[in-house]
C-alpha cells in the first residue's frame, strides 16, 4: 500500500507500484488538470509538483511517489488564484492550452527557487515544457509579470 | 458534460442563409436552418424561452446562450464567432453563455480548418444575433403600446428614450418568443460604429478554466463504468494482423480482453487503421498489456517506401515536363533566347501535427445508439463514419466536441472516434481510446512531402521574363481515391497556380506522387512548400541580381492589379473570386509595410548576423514577414525577432489574431529546423519529441511583433497564413547571414557552422556564392 498527500489530502494506492503518477492522478482520482503528452518525461505536459520540486508525472512510478507531498494544477491556487495563474491570465498566454497547467507547475517551481529571473533563466528553467501553439513570447512575459507581484 | 435530453419537437425556424465551407473542393449551404427531429439532443440555447434561430437562445433569467458549432483548438474561434453574436444582439458579454454544438448538419459545416470560421459564418452570426433582437425590440413596443421604431436596444436591454422605460431581455424573452421570425430582409444590422465587440475583441470564454485546469478536453473526458483503450496499429500503412497473442496481456492487471479491429477497405479516408486493441480498466494497464501482443504483421506492398529513394523520384519527376495547371505567354522561346537562366530544386520533407493532445476519444454504444466525446475539428465527419463502421443511422450518433489540446488538421480527421465507437459496440461498454505520442507520430495524416523545380531568364535588369515551376507531391485526395497522383486544384491553388508576379511569360505545372503513407491537410498545408520554394527563388534571383531583396520582391509583384485566372481551375478557398480577389496591391502594401516597421534598410547582415523577407497569401491573407537570426560558429540558430504585417480584410478578435501569428512564427520555426518524417521499409522511423523535435522556449523567436492591417474588406483567415512566409523568410535570412542557401528543409540536414558558410554578392552560378565578405 502506497501512501501520498495530493493537493493536502492524504491518499492510498495499492494498484501497480509501477504505474506512473500521471495516470494515477488523472485515472484514479481523476485530477485531469495534469495532462498526459509524451509518456517519457520529454514535453512537461504533465509537470506537477514532488515536495515542492517540479517533476515528470509520467515518468514518475507510484512507488516513487511513496511518502510525498503532490501538488497539482488543481490545488496550486486552492486559496484563490495563485498570482502564476493571475499573471498567466492578465498575458491572456493560452492558445489550446492542453500545455499550460504543467507550464505553470513549471513557472511556479521556477520562480521558488529564482525570485526574479532574467530571460536566460525563463529559457533554462522552461526548456523542458514544449508548447505546439506557440506562446513561449507571452509565457515569458507572463513569468516576469507574476515575478514582479508578491508571492 | 451536456446531459443527453430527449425533447419533443419545438417549434422554430429561421431562414439563415449561410455560406458553406471548402473542404477538398466541397461546399455545402446549411440551407435552412431548421429545427429537426433526427438527432435526441437539444442545446442549452435550443431549450431557452426565446430561441429564434439554431444558434441564440434567451432564458427568461435573462442568460443568452449562444451556440459554437465550430471547434476549439486554440485559436479561440468558441468565444470569437458567439461574440459577433453577441454585438449585433446587445448582449452584456458577461451574460452569455457558450453551448458547444453536437454534430448536426442544421448549423451547415463544422470542419474546423481551412482558416475559414469566420469568413464563413460572419453574416450568418450577425444575422442571428440582429434576428433576436429585433424580436426583443417587437415584443417591447408592443407591451408599452409605442412603435417599434421608437424602441433601441442597450447592453442587454430595450429602452424607450422618450419616455426612459426599459426591460431586460430576460423580461421580454416570453412575449419575445411568441411573435414570428422576422425576415432577413427586415432585420437590420449594426453600423459599424455601433459595435461594441467586432473589432475589439474579448480573451477566450475558457481562459479561467484553462489556467485552472478544469478545461475539460478529450483526454479528460469521462463516463461512469467506462474503460481505456490502446491500440497497436499496423506498422505499415494498410498492413494487416497476420497472428497475436490474445492471453499475454491479460497477464497485466486491469486488463480486460484483446480485441482486433479489421482492417481499412482502401481507400482508407477516415476509417480506423486496423490492429488489435488492448482493453483495461486504465490507461497505464492498456499501454502495458499492449507490449504483450507479439504481434505477426502482413505488411503489404507499401513495406517498400523508402523516403530517401522517393525523394530522389520527387525530384527527377519535377525536372521533367508534367501537367500544366497555368500558362501565359511563350516560355521555351523566351528561354530559349535568354543569356542567363537560372534553376533551382526545392524539398519540404512530410510532417507530422504533433498536437500536445495526442489523438483521444470516448465513446458508449447502447440500444443501437452511439453518443461519442471526442477532440475533433470535424464533429459531422465523426459522426459519419461512426454511422458507416457500425452500420446504424447518423441520427443515431450524437458526436459531442469537447476542448482541443491543439488541432492543426490532424483533428479533422475522426479515425480515431471512430476507433472508440467501434470498440465500445464489442465491449459492450463506454471505451475511451488513448493514442500515445509513438501513435501519434506514426500514424499520421502526413503533410505531403514535395520536391520543386523552378527556373527562370532575366533581363539585364534582372527582371523575369520567363518563369516556369513544377511542383511534385503526392496528394491529401489520395485518401479518397487509391488512383490519386496529381495535385487537386484545391491544393495547388495554396501558393502555387496562384503565383503573382508580374511575368509576360509564365508556365506552372503539376507532376504525379502517389502515397505511401497517409496524406493530410497540416496549418497551411501546401501553402508551407509553395511558399517556401517561390519565396526562396525569389530571393536568390535578388541576389544574382544584384538587388536589394524587399525592393526585388517589390517590382516582381509588379503593377497593382487583379489576377486573372481565366482558364486556371482556380478555387480561391472556396470564396468567390468577386468578394475576394487577388489583389496584388494589398501584397504589396503588406511588404511596404514590414519593410518599413522591420527597419529593413537599417538592419546589419553579415558576419551570422541577417534578415530575410518573404511575402504571401493563403487563406485569402495577404502577410509578409521580416525574420531576423544570429548564426553562431557551431550553426546554431537563434531567431531574436520577427516582424509580420497582416491583411486579413476585417478582424473580429485582434488580440487572438495577433497571438495566431506569434504562434505561426513558433510553428513555422518548427517546420524550418527540424520538421521531418521519415521511412524505412515502410516504417515511419520516428516516434517523439525526441527524434521529431518542436521548437522549444529557447529556439523560438524571442519577439514577435505583429501588425494588423486596418481594413474593411471582408474577413479572411488568420489562423494558417502566418506560417507560410515565416519559413522562406528564415531561409532567406540564414542566406544573408551566411551566404548559404537553403533549398531543402529541415535546416537539421544542411551544415550551417562557420566553417562552411559562404561569401556572397551578385553574379554567382546555380548553386555557388563567391566573392567578397560582406
Amino acid at each position: 500500500m502506497i501512501q501520498l498527500t495530493v493537493n493536502g489530502t492524504g491518499q492510498s494506492f495499492d494498484g501497480d507500484p509501477q504505474m506512473p503518477l500521471l495516470w494515477y492522478l488523472r485515472d484514479i482520482l481523476r485530477l485531469t488538470g495534469t495532462k498526459f503528452g509524451c509518456g517519457v518525461g520529454l514535453c512537461g505536459a504533465c509537470t506537477v509538483h514532488k515536495n515542492g520540486q517540479a517533476v515528470r508525472s509520467c515518468i514518475t512510478p507510484m512507488s516513487s511517489a511513496a511518502g510525498s507531498q503532490i501538488m497539482t494544477i488543481e490545488g496550486i491556487g486552492s486559496n484563490g488564484l495563485h498570482r502564476v495563474q493571475r499573471a498567466w491570465m492578465e498575458v491572456n498566454v493560452p492558445q489550446c492550452g492542453y500545455c499550460q497547467p504543467g507550464q505553470m507547475m513549471q513557472a511556479i517551481a521556477l520562480l521558488s527557487t529564482t525570485s526574479k529571473p532574467t530571460d536566460e533563466e525563463i529559457d533554462e528553467g522552461m526548456a523542458a515544457n514544449i508548447c505546439r501553439c506557440g506562446t513561449y513570447q507571452r509565457i515569458r512575459a507572463a513569468i516576469k509579470a507574476a515575478a514582479e507581484e508578491h508571492p | 458534460m451536456s446531459s443527453i435530453t430527449n425533447v419533443s419537437r419545438r417549434g422554430f425556424l429561421i431562414g439563415l442563409a449561410g455560406t458553406g465551407a471548402f473542404v477538398l473542393g466541397v461546399r455545402y449551404l446549411p440551407g435552412i436552418l431548421t429545427q429537426h427531429d433526427s438527432l435526441a439532443y437539444r442545446t442549452d440555447a435550443d431549450l431557452a424561452e426565446l430561441h429564434p434561430s439554431a444558434f441564440v437562445g434567451i432564458n427568461h433569467d435573462g442568460t443568452v446562450f449562444i451556440v459554437a458549432h465550430r471547434s476549439e483548438m486554440g485559436t479561440v474561434i468558441r468565444t470569437t464567432l458567439p461574440l459577433v453574436v453577441a454585438d449585433e444582439l446587445d448582449a452584456d458579454w458577461k451574460r452569455v453563455k457558450i453551448d458547444q454544438a453536437i454534430a448536426d448538419r442544421r448549423y451547415g459545416d463544422q470542419n474546423t480548418d481551412g482558416s475559414h470560421s469566420v469568413r464563413s459564418f460572419y453574416d450568418v452570426m450577425r444575422q442571428a444575433g440582429a434576428t433576436a433582437r429585433v424580436m426583443l425590440i417587437q415584443a417591447a413596443s408592443a407591451q408599452w403600446g409605442v412603435p417599434a421604431t421608437e424602441c433601441k436596444t442597450e447592453l442587454h436591454s430595450v429602452v424607450h428614450p422618450a419616455t426612459g422605460r426599459r426591460l431586460g431581455y430576460g423580461d421580454l424573452a416570453r412575449a419575445a418568443s411568441k411573435l414570428p421570425v422576422p425576415k432577413q430582409q427586415d432585420v437590420p444590422l449594426k453600423a459599424k460604429e455601433d459595435w461594441h465587440y467586432i473589432g475589439k475583441g474579448t480573451v477566450s470564454f475558457d481562459l479561467a478554466d484553462i489556467c485552472t485546469g478544469r478545461a475539460v478536453y478529450g483526454m479528460d473526458a469521462h463516463v461512469e463504468g467506462m474503460l481505456y483503450a490502446s491500440i497497436e496499429h499496423p506498422p505499415v500503412f494498410a498492413g494487416k494482423v497476420k497472428s497475436y497473442d490474445a492471453q499475454a496481456p491479460l497477464q497485466v492487471a486491469g486488463v480486460h480482453q484483446t480485441i482486433p479491429i479489421a482492417p481499412f477497405h482502401p481507400p482508407c479516408a477516415f476509417q480506423p487503421l486496423g490492429g488489435v486493441a488492448v482493453i483495461a480498466d486504465n490507461t497505464w494497464a492498456a499501454f502495458q498489456g499492449r507490449k504483450k501482443l507479439n504481434i505477426v504483421w502482413d505488411n503489404g506492398s507499401n513495406e517498400t517506401y523508402d523516403s530517401d529513394e522517393y525523394k530522389k523520384e520527387l525530384r527527377s519527376t519535377a525536372r521533367q515536363p508534367n501537367k500544366v495547371v497555368r500558362a501565359h505567354g511563350d516560355v521555351d522561346s523566351a528561354f530559349a533566347k535568354a543569356q542567363h537562366v537560372y534553376e533551382a530544386d526545392y524539398y519540404v520533407p512530410l510532417l507530422a501535427h504533433a498536437s500536445m493532445e495526442p489523438m483521444v476519444a470516448l465513446a458508449e454504444f447502447k440500444d443501437g445508439r452511439v453518443t461519442a466525446w471526442a477532440p475533433t475539428q470535424n464533429p459531422q465527419a465523426a459522426q459519419d463514419i461512426i454511422s458507416k463502421e457500425l452500420g446504424i443511422p447518423k441520427e443515431n450518433v450524437i458526436c459531442h466536441v469537447t476542448l482541443l489540446g491543439g488541432g492543426f488538421g490532424r483533428k479533422s480527421k475522426p479515425d480515431y472516434v471512430a476507433e472508440a465507437a467501434v470498440l465500445s459496440k464489442k465491449v459492450g461498454r463506454a471505451v475511451k481510446v488513448v493514442w500515445t505520442r509513438e501513435d501519434d507520430i506514426k500514424f499520421d495524416y502526413y503533410n505531403a512531402v514535395a520536391g520543386m523545380y523552378l527556373k527562370a531568364s532575366l533581363d539585364s535588369k534582372g527582371k523575369p521574363v520567363a518563369w516556369l515551376q513544377r511542383c511534385v507531391f503526392p496528394p491529401i485526395t489520395s485518401i479518397f481515391d487509391v488512383n490519386a497522383v496529381y495535385g487537386d486544384p484545391g491544393h495547388l491553388q495554396q501558393g502555387w497556380t496562384d503565383m503573382p508576379y508580374d511575368v509576360p511569360n509564365l508556365r506552372i505545372e503539376n507532376g504525379p506522387a502517389k502515397a505511401h503513407v497517409r496524406i493530410g491537410w497540416l496549418r497551411s498545408v501546401a501553402n508551407i512548400y509553395h511558399g517556401f520554394a517561390i519565396q526562396t527563388f525569389t530571393d536568390e534571383l535578388a541576389h544574382r541580381a544584384g538587388r536589394d531583396p524587399v525592393e526585388y520582391l517589390l517590382e516582381l509583384i509588379g503593377p497593382d492589379c487583379t489576377i486573372d485566372f481565366t482558364g486556371v481551375d482556380y478555387p480561391n478557398y472556396g470564396a468567390p473570386l468577386n468578394t475576394y480577389p487577388w489583389e496584388t496591391a494589398r501584397l504589396r502594401r503588406v511588404t511596404e509595410m514590414v519593410a518599413e516597421k522591420s527597419g529593413w534598410t537599417k538592419r546589419k547582415r553579415g558576419r551570422g548576423k541577417g534578415i530575410g523577407v518573404a511575402a504571401h497569401r493563403s487563406f485569402l491573407t495577404y502577410v509578409a514577414t521580416v525574420v531576423e537570426v544570429e548564426v553562431s560558429d557551431d550553426g546554431t540558430i537563434k531567431i531574436p525577432r520577427v516582424d509580420t504585417v497582416v491583411d486579413a480584410g476585417l478582424i473580429v478578435n485582434p488580440e487572438v489574431t495577433r497571438a495566431q501569428f506569434e504562434g505561426a512564427a513558433v510553428f513555422g520555426t518548427s517546420v524550418a529546423r527540424t520538421g521531418e518524417i521519415t521511412a524505412k521499409d515502410g516504417v515511419i522511423e520516428q516516434s517523439n519529441f525526441a527524434d521529431y523535435p518542436v521548437a522549444r522556449i529557447h529556439e523560438a523567436p524571442y519577439q514577435t511583433n505583429v501588425y494588423l492591417v486596418d481594413s474593411d474588406a471582408p474577413p479572411a483567415g488568420v489562423g494558417e497564413p502566418g506560417v507560410p512566409p515565416f519559413i522562406p523568410a528564415l531561409c532567406n535570412a540564414i542566406f544573408a547571414a551566411t551566404g548559404k542557401r537553403v533549398r531543402e528543409l529541415p535546416l537539421s540536414r544542411t551544415n550551417l557552422a562557420k566553417s562552411s558558410w559562404r561569401a556572397f554578392s551578385q553574379g554567382g552560378k546555380s548553386d555557388e556564392y563567391e566573392t567578397r565578405i560582406p
